[in-house]
């Protein structure tokens, strides 16, 4: 085992690398000077030259890289351009909480629906409701979260008006019921088109694992079709489903701006595209970078899960 | 090969005539099952669409970008099918002109990533070094999620059209590239590209000639949910005001519009996020079909992945 957690953490060092030079590059090689940008027009050449001096833009690009991933990892993201004085590492950690929650509610949500319906679908192969789910499964996949989104807000905010239309409420400040009631819409619409796919993966895998001998084993010893789904065969698909719940999380961490704006919740998305109108890169570049390493972060833990429950993928 | 009984020419012709009678039975099952028909259907349709939008409004008397103070947030009626925006705008003229802007957009990502993609691909099986440095840097770009990689190069290119279409081309050329090379890996084992190896043909000439073609089946199919994921991630940006600027019709854009109007003027969110929808299933639906169909082995393996 020790073996292949090494092996697993060597694999990440090249993986963040790429990941810290892509972002690196994004924000650098941008057409235009940044600090002119930063000035604005009435800036005059001298401004502009000590700006320069004091981001340290005039040196070669390698060396800013190394200077900017030096400070990455003392935690220090840079500061905003757009709102002064403001780290980015403050602006990140305020607007964390939201999206964060709205990610795991969004994810449960989808784990009730997709779960029990994906293993009904397997276990009634080929029926009226196997085809329906499957249909069903198509559709989602093909509803941007934003459709899904205005629609129930046309359907049940603003025609029922059973539920609030946009806002947030902080579950620790607020209570979990508000955050409840303002938070089921968003976390339905980021949530439904993943819940799609999981149902999708979770029958295929339920199927594969049904075929195998030692269901048909477990058959023939006459053991009942309820025990053999959920002991036998619910554990090993539960592999699969960990995978495309990690994969979720990280798809409502990123696709949170969508929803976010619809909602008006103050979330890491809302501060990313508010970021953009301002031209503040070095917070784009802060959040981009966050989620891509939570993303590397998550699916190293998925694949030590993964050996720790099955001795093949360890020996391997 | 030498059969004795028939001329080459005969051989040819019953080789020729073989080719179309499989090519009629992959169309007549392509077409049976009534899912990937769907999605050809719809495809087409929105293809059309898209071109002939100008012939459409034109026909009907409306115009995308004409604004009429006094007709604003009009319900959908005879003259204007899908009402008015709160600019007094006709919907229907702008989410068939939208249909323009997501086809066009879906295209060219598609193709360019496709092309790309391809070439990364078949070079990475070249040399071992090409090859870790290839996937190392699929696997940096795609620990990035796609719609951030996206919404991060559209902010610092600024929001066009081009620049749309320069960052999905960029967000989803790794997809492609770790296709082309696991095809093009599986098949430089066989035997025939031996064969072509023995007799001394260049590297290039073997890449291009002899394994290009025979992983193009699977590209298509990747390019269609290219296409597809194209139209989303379009429809996204727009609707985060960093993808189509304001006034061109793009359907991401005009939801964001519909977003502050949603209590006043239902049509102006509906039209749009419907004509997004369906066209995206279509183009999943038809992939599907397609993937059915040219290739049944990867449909197995994705599903089993």
């Amino acid at each position: 085992m020790r073996g292949y957690v090494l092996r697993r953490l060597l694999t990440v060092i090249p993986t963040v690398l790429i990941v810290s030079v892509v972002v690196f590059l994004i924000v650098h090689l941008t057409p235009g000077d940044p600090a002119a940008m930063m000035l604005g027009d009435d800036a005059t050449v001298e401004d502009i030259a000590r700006l320069h001096a004091r981001l340290g833009l005039d040196d070669p690009l390698i060396v800013q890289y190394f200077r900017w991933a030096g400070n990455v990892l003392r935690g220090d993201l840079g500061y905003s351009t757009a709102v002064t004085g403001q780290s980015v590492w403050d602006m990140i950690s305020t607007h964390f909480l939201p999206t964060i929650l709205l990610a795991v509610y969004s994810q449960l949500i989808t784990i009730l629906l997709a779960l029990p319906l994906g293993m009904l679908a397997a276990k009634r192969r080929g029926s009226l409701t196997d085809s329906a789910l499957s249909v069903f499964s198509m559709l989602g996949i093909s509803l941007p979260s934003f459709m899904l989104g205005m629609g129930l807000v046309l359907l049940l905010a603003v025609q029922f008006r059973l539920l609030p239309a946009t806002g947030y409420k902080n579950p620790f400040t607020d209570g979990w019921p508000a955050f409840f009631r303002y938070m089921s819409l968003p976390a339905v619409s980021l949530g439904f088109i993943h819940s799609a796919y999981m149902m999708r993966m979770t029958k295929a895998s339920m199927l594969e694992v049904l075929s195998s001998d030692y269901i048909k084993m477990a058959r023939s010893k006459g053991t009942p079709e309820r025990a053999i789904l959920m002991k036998h065969a619910f554990r090993n698909t539960l592999l699969t489903v960990i995978t495309v719940i990690g994969q979720g999380f990280i798809s409502a961490l990123a696709g949170a701006a969508v929803v976010e704006r619809l909602f008006g919740i103050p979330g890491m998305g809302m501060l990313m595209v508010d970021s953009i109108d301002k031209r503040d890169y070095q917070v784009i570049q802060g959040i981009t970078l966050m989620i891509a390493l939570l993303n590397v972060l998550i699916n190293l833990m998925i694949d030590l899960i993964y050996g720790l429950a099955d001795p093949r993928i360890r020996l391997k | 090969m030498q059969t004795g009984i028939m001329d080459k020419g005969e051989l040819q012709k019953i080789r020729r005539s073989l080719t179309r009678e499989q090519r009629r039975v992959s169309a007549r099952k392509f077409l049976r099952s009534r899912l990937s028909l769907a999605g050809l259907v719809i495809v087409l349709l929105m293809l059309l669409l898209a071109l002939f939008a100008p012939v459409i409004t034109s026909a009907l008397g409306v115009d995308p970008y004409k604004a009429t103070v006094k007709d604003r947030f009009l319900a959908p009626s005879l003259q204007h099918l899908f009402g008015t925006d709160n600019l007094g705008r006709d919907i229907f003229a702008r989410v068939i002109y939208g249909a323009r802007i997501s086809m066009t957009v879906g295209f060219s990502v598609g193709l360019v990533s496709a092309v790309i993609g391809t070439t990364l691909g078949l070079y990475a099986t070249t040399s071992r070094f090409l090859d870790n440095l290839l996937m190392r840097l699929c696997d940096g770009l795609k620990a990035i999620p796609n719609i951030l990689l996206a919404i991060a190069l559209m902010a610092v290119l600024g929001a066009n059209m081009r620049n749309v279409i320069v960052s999905l081309t960029i967000v989803s050329i790794p997809g492609v590239a770790r296709i082309a090379r696991s095809n093009a890996l599986l098949i430089r084992e066989s035997t025939y590209v031996e064969a072509m190896r023995c007799l001394g043909a260049g590297k290039h000439r073997i890449l291009w000639r002899h394994i290009a073609p025979n992983i193009l089946s699977p590209i298509l199919v990747q390019m269609t949910f290219a296409f597809a994921s194209a139209i989303i991630s379009e429809a996204s940006l727009s609707f985060l005001g960093a993808g189509i600027p304001q006034p061109e019709p793009s359907w991401g854009g005009m939801l964001n519009e519909a977003r502050s109007y949603l209590f006043k003027g239902w049509w102006m969110a509906l039209f749009p996020a419907l004509f997004t929808g369906i066209s995206v299933l279509g183009f999943n639906l038809f992939g599907d079909g397609l993937r059915d169909l040219l290739d049944p082995a990867a449909g197995g393996r994705a599903v089993i992945k």
